[in-house]
């Protein structure tokens, strides 16, 4: 019997949900023993080959490229999970959500005080994805099954929730488990 | 400026004795004279009346018709109510924006004209209607609205506006306004001929007690909507422990779609005094506040002049009446716009010169109320039918009407009817009895009760009107063939939300995502979670809400989800991919696009 | 709690409890014990009413706050049935998302009440949209400053101010969804607030906070870090 499928993504975030994956440590030896990873940054696999039981999002949506993976998952993946405070709010990313999106290219780009851009030059490339009117949380684009907050969700909290998913049984965290920050 | 400024607010205050008490008197004025109660004003205010500059700044930010900015010398509120949309509000309002060059919540460059929304002014019968400062303008047009912007640009007063007034007492030189009463049926209670100062005496007759007893035996319930025995609440008052008592009318009419209590100020304000007075000498009394609601703030000027008349009759002041030992008098507090006022502990806080915040309960208002003291609020109508029951009897009174709510009940119609306006029927009468009454009888819905109230389908037009069925402050609003419930609910909502105070989340955050998420099915971007989510969340806002408002905002929605449910279910999606439908990809990228100059790779 | 005949005999989820006549629901059930979940309420001030996290059924037909209704012979509270947690979990995430609550940098966390709320209820993501609420921050003051992002409106500075430190030095101005706290003059640095006051120290969350001394307590040591809000009151019976 082929083991079920886990894919990972980030999105909109630091990665630090993604190192909080790999802080399970030795653990992982078992996880692999019961799961395969599919397209993740880990593995670099780029591009969904076959049905995922169980999709890990980092990161809320900050462009358009965030959006077009995020609903990718949510097509290929069973159960899809939010994982860590950017998925399942926004996070700090969502700070520029108060503030006009020209306001902060310019301020990143060409007024910043440790700006040097002599050409004032926004990046502007075709390759950029277009960035979003407001950084958005996975919630209000994709439903989502279950929410693991956190910044980051500790490796425990991952491993207990896993353990659950695959056992088939309710995602009950204990309370020091659950974390916001 | 800032001299006048100063001696301006130091003059009203006086006038007004220095009383933090009556702030709403005093921003008033200010507002009137400035245009506005700038930082500046409330810092005097605050000095004069030695209390804190944050109470100022709380009423100054509480009431819609207060600003720190500055308006036009002529502001302009045009009604938002649901009624006056299907009237032709936005053509008024284009004509509004083309005229004066300016959005709503903008002032004209010259400073002569600020343009704002307000809710439903009282004035459905007669939409689409606007206020503009204190004159109440009727039956817009485009092109009449536009008439009078260029009058009034050219130096007319706003009094000038009106060129034929409306019916009855309207025409009276005292309030010579266009404003008309629509009363298409008299009953024998509000609108039959009554003599002054008959109920008054028979009633100062008897002891306290007997007043008391007397409206028990009437069976006469609030007529505001809830339905509380006046007779109990008279009781409960006069036994509450106090020295001072008091007596409030509410004539903050602010439930959309209502409008009998105007009719009954201007055709009737003698017998609303009359019924105040008899409360007072019930409870025991010596002074009596009718909340005038802001938008009503034309008729101030009439209904002073009839309490004076009152007065010189010996029909208020020392020995009302020659009933030697009863003093009482009663005057007329304005508030200035916040629908939540209508709830009787807001109206009071709006009286002591606060935010209009609803208080905790217990103690209520019959123990604890105005300044402490106890206090019985009662409705314009309620006063209205206690001076018919003296002049009648409690025995004649609850004969009338239906068992459990004796009397009459005034209807303010508006709507897809022939005839809107007002209509005194007595309790108990048939839904459709009364759509056949105002024209009405092709509806599709009819609201009753107000927002607050219950959305009806035909299915329920053989329901009577009574507290115990179909219960209504007197809103009755007629929805025809083609018009769309849900977006009435919607409309609703936004009323709501608007004017929840913000005391709790319930009502202050919950209505916010009420509204969202029947926008978004609306939208047809709704799947079946949605509505789940919104019973959830209805029932929350519901029953955790702190007062009468919040416990009822949900209302559009879960009565239109029972009457009304096959309109959820036509629009939601089927949701196979599980997306958010609401999520829409091109409404996000328009910043990035217009900074790029780029069109989306990816969707 | 001393004995005496007036005692008032009630019911909270069917345990029998007594208070005093006068006792609210909260007050009667911490004396005996039971936590009853609350965000604006703070002993020694007059309550607010305003959160409603307190909400209980009372007779299996009306809901109320604990925290303002007065208790009765014979009343039988509901405070822990799933009806009345789903309500309060309701709440909880409404106040999440009609504001702008980043824990993750905020010096409140581990010692924020409402934090501490929603770990206690197992709240793992509000169900409600973001609004981003814009919010303006007031830091004129030496040592305290105001984050209007983190402020739940439930009044216990402004009742603390005035009830405890004798001061008026917060209000509340606007409605609605549009509701802000304010202060008694155009800026903080304008009012008699001082850092020592109890009312510097009564917001529940992270919205007034002294400028020194952040993140003095380490992870792990935190108010919420190891034991769920209310605990303290719950460990009475134990007793």
């Amino acid at each position: 019997m082929s083991k079920p499928k886990v894919a990972t993504a980030a999105l909109s975030g630091c990665f630090g949900c993604h190192m909080s994956i790999l802080d399970i440590d030795e653990r992982i030896l078992d996880l692999i023993e019961v799961v395969d990873f599919h397209k993740s940054p880990i593995n670099d696999i780029k591009t969904f080959t076959e049905r995922c039981a169980i999709g890990i999002i980092e990161g809320g949506c900050c462009n358009e490229e965030n959006v077009a993976v995020l609903q990718d998952f949510r097509k290929n993946c069973d159960i899809l999970i939010s994982f860590g405070d950017c998925a399942t709010m926004g996070g700090v990313p969502a700070l520029r959500n108060g503030i006009p999106l020209k306001e902060c290219l310019d301020e990143a780009y060409i007024d910043g005080p440790t700006v040097h851009n002599p050409n004032k030059v926004v990046p502007n490339d075709r390759e950029l994805p277009l960035l979003l009117n407001k950084v958005r949380p996975c919630q209000e684009i994709v439903k989502i099954d279950y929410s693991l907050p956190g910044c980051p969700p500790s490796a425990d909290t991952l491993w207990e929730a896993l353990n659950a998913l695959l056992a088939d049984k309710p995602v009950d965290l204990p309370y020091e488990l659950i974390k916001f920050d | 400026m800032s001299q006048n400024l100063e001696t301006f607010v130091k003059h009203v205050c006086r006038e007004n004795g220095n009383d933090a008490g009556r702030m709403m008197d005093i921003c008033r004025a200010v507002q009137a004279e400035f245009r506005c109660v700038s930082p500046e004003a409330m810092t005097l205010i605050a000095q004069e009346c030695n209390c804190d500059r944050s109470q100022v700044e709380g009423v100054v930010s509480f009431y819609h018709f207060f600003s720190t900015k500055k308006q036009g010398e002529v502001v302009i509120w045009l009604c938002d109510d649901v009624i006056d949309e299907m009237k032709g509000s936005a053509d008024v309002a284009e004509a509004l924006k083309q005229e004066l060059g300016v959005d709503f919540g903008q002032t004209t460059t010259d400073g002569k004209f600020t343009l704002g929304w307000t809710p439903c002014m009282g004035l459905p019968d007669q939409a689409p209607a606007a206020m503009i400062n204190e004159e109440l303008v009727t039956n817009l047009t485009g092109d009449k609205i536009r008439e009078m912007v260029r009058e009034l640009r050219a130096g007319a007063s706003v009094k000038d506006l009106v060129k034929v007034p409306g019916d009855g007492m309207n025409a009276d030189p005292r309030l010579n306004t266009m404003v008309s009463n629509n009363i298409r049926v008299k009953g024998p209670v509000i609108f039959a001929d009554i003599e002054n100062a008959v109920g008054l005496k028979a009633a100062l007759a008897k002891t306290p007690e007997e007043v008391i007893e007397e409206v028990k035996t009437s069976g006469l319930r609030g007529r505001g909507g809830a339905g509380f025995s006046t007779g109990l609440k008279w009781m409960f008052t006069r036994g509450a422990e106090g020295e001072q008592k008091y007596i409030m009318c509410n004539a903050d009419e602010g439930e959309p779609g209502t409008f009998k209590d105007r009719i009954i100020l201007t055709e009737c304000a003698d017998m609303v005094f009359e019924g105040m007075t008899i409360a007072g000498y019930a409870i025991g009394s010596t002074e009596g506040v009718l909340y005038l609601r802001g938008e009503y703030a034309y008729m101030k000027e009439y209904l002073d002049s009839v309490l004076e008349e009152r007065r010189d009759a010996g029909l208020l002041g020392k020995n009302v009446a020659g009933k030697e030992g009863f003093d009482y008098d009663i005057r007329v507090q304005l508030g200035a716009g916040a629908y939540v006022c209508g709830e009787e502990s807001a109206l009071i806080s709006s009286c002591e010169g606060t935010r209009g915040d609803v208080k905790t309960r217990p103690p209520y208002p019959a123990q604890k109320g105005y300044k402490g003291k106890p206090t019985s609020v009662n409705n314009v109508e309620t006063f209205a039918s206690v001076n018919r029951i003296f002049v009648n009897s409690g025995q004649w009174f609850s004969a009338t009407g239906s068992c459990g709510s004796s009397g009459t009940k005034l209807l303010s119609v508006s709507g897809d009817c022939k005839r809107p306006g007002i209509y005194e029927v007595p309790f108990g009468m048939k839904l459709i009895d009364f759509l056949k009454m105002c024209g009405g009888e092709d509806a599709i819905a009819v609201q009753v009760g107000g927002p607050s109230g219950e959305l009806v389908n035909p299915d329920a037009f053989g329901r009577s009107i009574e507290y115990d069925d179909l219960a209504t402050g007197g809103s009755m609003m007629v929805f025809g063939p083609g018009r769309d419930v849900l977006k009435v609910a919607s409309k609703f909502l936004e009323f709501f939300v608007e004017e929840s105070c913000g005391y709790c989340t319930p009502c202050r955050a919950g209505n916010v995502f009420i509204k969202e998420r029947l926008d978004r099915i609306i939208d047809g971007k709704g799947d079946k979670d949605d509505i789940a989510y919104l019973e959830q969340l209805c029932n929350t806002v519901k029953v955790t809400s702190r007062c009468g408002l919040g416990q009822t905002s949900p209302n559009p929605v879960t009565s239109t989800l029972k009457n009304f449910r096959g309109e959820y279910e036509s629009r939601i999606q089927e949701n196979p991919d599980r997306m958010e439908l609401s999520f829409d990809i091109n409404a996000e990228l328009t910043e990035a696009a217009a900074i790029t100059g780029r069109m989306s790779e990816h969707f | 709690m001393e004995q005496n005949l007036e005692a008032i005999t009630f019911t909270i989820d069917g345990v029998e409890v007594q208070g005093m006549p006068g006792q609210t629901i909260l007050e009667a059930a911490e004396e005996a014990g039971i936590y009853v979940p609350r965000l604006c309420q703070l002993k020694g001030i007059t309550p607010h009413g305003s959160c409603r996290v307190c909400t209980v059924k009372v007779g299996g037909s009306w809901t109320c706050a604990a925290c303002t209704q007065p208790i009765y012979e014979g009343m039988e509270v509901d405070n822990s049935s799933e009806e009345i947690q789903t309500l309060r979990k309701d709440l909880v995430e409404m106040l999440f998302t009609e504001g702008n609550h980043y824990c993750m940098f905020c010096d409140k966390s581990g010692n924020c009440e409402l934090q501490a709320m929603a770990y206690r209820m197992g709240i793992m993501a509000p169900k409600y949209p973001y609004i981003y609420p814009e919010a303006e921050l007031d830091a004129s003051h030496p040592d305290l400053f105001i984050d209007r992002n983190r402020c739940i409106l439930c009044a216990r500075c402004v009742n603390t101010a005035q009830e405890q430190d004798g001061k008026s030095v917060f209000d509340f101005a606007g409605r609605g969804p549009h509701k802000k706290i304010i202060v008694n003059g155009e800026k903080l640095s304008d009012t008699q607030l001082a850092a020592a006051d109890k009312a510097a120290d009564a917001c529940p969350v992270g919205a007034i906070l002294p400028k020194k001394g952040a993140y003095a307590k380490p992870v792990g040591a935190r108010d919420y870090d190891d034991a769920p809000i209310g605990s303290d009151i719950e460990a009475k019976v134990c007793k």
